[in-house]
């Protein structure tokens, strides 16, 4: 991929991921959301995963988020009012994420591998086939964990939004 | 031409974005999509950590590392399963204090 292009998209995922953090309405910030994991797919691909990428739209920009949204219309939120923001939790959340970003770009600085290119694949990558090979082979026992896991997690909100609890 | 360093560096910007939304945001719908853009940041590291060192297989043919990606895979499957089950907290939490703002939840605050 070249640069200008990897760069369009990722400007174009960190704007709209910073727009649906900063925007005060709720269903506006959902939908900027959205947009962000779409380029987040986009630089996936870029990567050569594209099972990964494909994924990603279908379960996050798709499932997840008409999930948020539904929620969202349901509760009724409206916009937020302009509170008082408190001066210490912002100066003190704005120095974290100083030292956080500074710290990012010390030991980015620092990695050796970090500037090289990505090595050359071999052409036609068969990725889907690769990944279910892995997933039924090496990946057998998690797979079926997360079938588990995703079985008690929908009884568990069937549960959960029962309206009395017995 | 794109270096790791770029994706690592995206990637580092996108947590702190989210980060930024955990500590700032006071509905607590909105943190858990400040959340989810967290997670996203660190499956963007894993896919191109996987796709920089790479593996060769039987045949000789160069792949990414497959095991990276998987991990994300999972994540994902985790992460949706996650989000059922908070949104589905959320809605009963609403149910019973008529409001999502984390101010106004403090019956657990010490």
């Amino acid at each position: 991929m070249p640069l200008y292009l990897f760069w369009i998209f990722a400007a174009l995922m960190l704007v709209f991921g910073a727009a649906a953090v900063l925007n005060r309405n709720p269903v506006a910030s959902a939908l900027s959301l959205v947009v962000s994991l779409l380029n987040l797919a986009v630089l996936f691909f870029s990567l050569d995963a594209y099972f990964i990428g494909v994924i990603q739209i279908l379960v996050y920009a798709g499932a997840v988020m008409v999930l948020f949204l539904f929620i969202i219309m349901l509760l009724d939120l409206k916009a937020e009012q302009r509170r008082r923001i408190s001066l210490p939790v912002v100066l003190g959340g704005a120095a974290i994420l100083a030292a956080f970003v500074a710290q990012l770009v010390t030991v980015l600085h620092r990695f050796p591998a970090g500037d090289k290119p990505f090595p050359a694949l071999t052409p036609g990558l068969n990725d889907a086939h690769n990944i279910g090979m892995m997933l039924f082979s090496n990946y057998n026992l998690p797979f079926q964990v997360i079938g588990v896991l995703i079985l008690v997690a929908s009884i568990g909100v069937v549960v959960l939004s029962k309206r009395e609890l017995n | 031409m794109v270096t790791l360093n770029n994706y690592l560096l995206v990637s580092g910007l996108l947590f702190a974005i989210g980060f930024a939304g955990v500590l700032l945001r006071r509905n607590i719908i909105i943190i858990f999509m400040a959340l989810e853009l967290m997670l996203n940041a660190a499956n963007l590291s894993l896919v191109a950590f996987a796709r920089f060192y790479t593996v060769t297989d039987a045949t000789q043919k160069v792949l990414p590392n497959y095991n990276g990606q998987m991990l994300v895979f999972f994540i994902i499957a985790v992460a949706a399963a996650e989000v059922a089950v908070g949104l589905a907290i959320i809605v009963a939490l609403y149910r019973a204090r008529q409001t999502t703002n984390v101010e106004d939840l403090n019956t657990l605050k010490f």
